[in-house]
């Protein structure tokens, strides 16, 4: 349906195929989270990787930072819809970590963990293949508070909130087991492109 | 890709929902009521989204709180600030009239909210446009009767952008628990002990002291650096950050 009388902003041009529906672009970054900002020094920082409930890997900030460091430059979509192009990342690809804990594929679904309590879930084929990272740095800075730092998962073909901040783990789960957005509202999967913004879209 | 088995509801519908009615409440802030052909209870606190289409099928997307309490009368309220150079705010606040048609779908959301059951104290904090999920639970708590201590800690710039001020005002002389607590980041308030500057922690020290017990639930709306500086000066206050939520408007 048209709305009457409304005409939208201008186009972005060139860069409107890029731009998933409902989405408008936005040139700042803004913050969207549950609570308060958690301040998480990198001497207490550790990352952990469980297969359930067994941790089969740790990793320290020092450790952790001596992984192969990977850049990306993606465009990321907030379900608030708002759409920013061109951001760019540094971090460990999941494809590394797995690697480097001697893990391939104990079952096809994870759920992120964070240190403010939230969680989130993604399958694996979402993970690997160099579509997603624990980033460190965006815009060559190490990533601010605000933004998830000192570490945040990267999904860019997710929407954002799939992109856990303040990230300490990931979690191999039998079933896809929805995570704290996911259990009040949003979608499982989260697709921008077929905007699947709250339960089942 | 997978769906979650356990949650097979069906997808919150879009509906063309008609103004009935828009109410200008501070130079900046209007209200839009809506009639949803498909009246639905939300809980106070969720929100809306609204969906505007334009002629070649370009659309805009953006989120708004319901300011109105559950249960009301099948009408949403909304209430929207104008952002100069925003492309949703200002059609709403120059284009739309009443007896339009907008897309919307509701009710949104499942974590920036407050049941009877949920209990309390509460301390809500607000920065000019953020009460609105806030004045949802303050009229819901109103309408069925709570005695939950509720202190409102509410940021504007001046006496006259404070949204609703008429029917805060009155809540607070009632009596009922419920107190409000101005602060003017512009100007000076027409009550003593109100404040002029923005919110630190000393201010959610003496927010807390006009509780009679700590609170159980906190919850912060509004820009997002204004819910940065609330939710750090909260905890160092003395608040536990997982009793804190937090709903952030964007930029
Ligand atoms: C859960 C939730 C609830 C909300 N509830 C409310 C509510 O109750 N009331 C309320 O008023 N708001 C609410 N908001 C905010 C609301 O969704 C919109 O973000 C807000 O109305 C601004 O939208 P806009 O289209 O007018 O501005 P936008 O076009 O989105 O622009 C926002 C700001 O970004 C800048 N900007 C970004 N890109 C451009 C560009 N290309 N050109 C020019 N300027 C640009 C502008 O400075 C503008 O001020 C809520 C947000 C969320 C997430």
């Amino acid at each position: 349906m048209a709305t009457r009388g409304f005409t939208g902003r201008g186009r972005s041009g060139s860069e409107a195929e890029r731009i998933p529906p409902g989405q408008h672009l936005v040139e700042d970054f803004p913050v969207l989270s549950a609570g308060p900002t958690p301040r998480i020094y990198p001497e207490k920082w550790s990352f952990t990787l469980k297969i359930g409930p067994k941790p089969v890997k740790m990793w320290s900030w020092a450790e952790f930072n001596a992984l192969p460091q990977t850049k990306a430059t993606r465009d990321i979509h907030c379900v608030t819809a708002w759409s920013k192009l061109n951001t760019s990342w540094e971090g460990v690809l999941i494809d590394d970590l797995l690697a480097e804990a001697g893990v391939e594929a104990p079952t096809p679904y994870l759920l992120a963990h964070s240190y403010d309590g939230y969680s989130t879930n993604v399958p694996l084929a979402d993970l690997t293949g160099g579509r997603a990272m624990i980033a460190l740095r965006y815009e060559g800075k190490p990533l601010e508070p605000d933004h998830g730092g000192p570490a945040r998962l990267l999904v860019p073909h997710l929407y954002f909130w799939k992109s856990a901040k303040w990230i300490n783990g990931l979690q191999f789960t039998e079933r896809d087991e929805p995570g704290f957005w996911e259990l009040r509202g949003y979608h499982i999967y989260g697709d921008p492109w077929r905007e699947q913004r709250y339960t089942n879209d | 890709m997978t769906d979650a088995s356990a949650t097979r509801k069906a997808s919150v519908p879009w509906q063309n929902a008609r103004i009935v009615r828009i109410v200008r409440q501070t130079s900046r802030i209007k209200s839009f009521f809506f009639a949803p052909p498909h009246p639905f209870q939300h809980l106070a606190g969720q929100h809306v989204d609204l969906r505007l289409t334009a002629p070649d099928g370009y659309s805009a997307v953006r989120s708004y709180s319901i300011a109105s309490a559950p249960g009301s009368s099948g009408e949403i309220e909304l209430a929207v600030e104008r952002l100069d150079d925003g492309e949703v705010s200002p059609f709403l606040h120059e284009v739309a009239e009443v007896g339009d048609e907008i897309e919307l779908r509701g009710p949104l959301g499942g974590h920036f909210i407050w049941t009877a059951a949920d209990g309390g104290p509460l301390l809500l904090i607000g920065g000019g446009s953020g009460l609105v999920p806030l004045m949802a639970m303050i009229r819901y708590r109103r309408s069925i009767g709570s005695d939950v201590p509720t202190l409102l800690l509410l940021s504007s710039r001046t006496w006259e952008d404070v949204l609703y001020r008429d029917e805060l005002l009155e809540l607070d002389s009632s009596g009922d628990g419920f107190s409000l607590m101005l602060t003017l980041t512009r100007g000076v308030s027409a009550r003593s002990g109100d404040y002029s500057r923005r919110i630190d922690a000393a201010m959610i020290e003496e927010a807390l002291a006009r509780l009679p017990v700590a609170p159980r639930h906190v919850f912060i709306c509004g820009s997002n650096p204004f819910v940065n500086t609330a939710a750090d000066a909260s905890l160092a206050a003395g608040l536990a950050a997982p009793i804190i939520r937090t709903e952030r408007y964007g930029t």
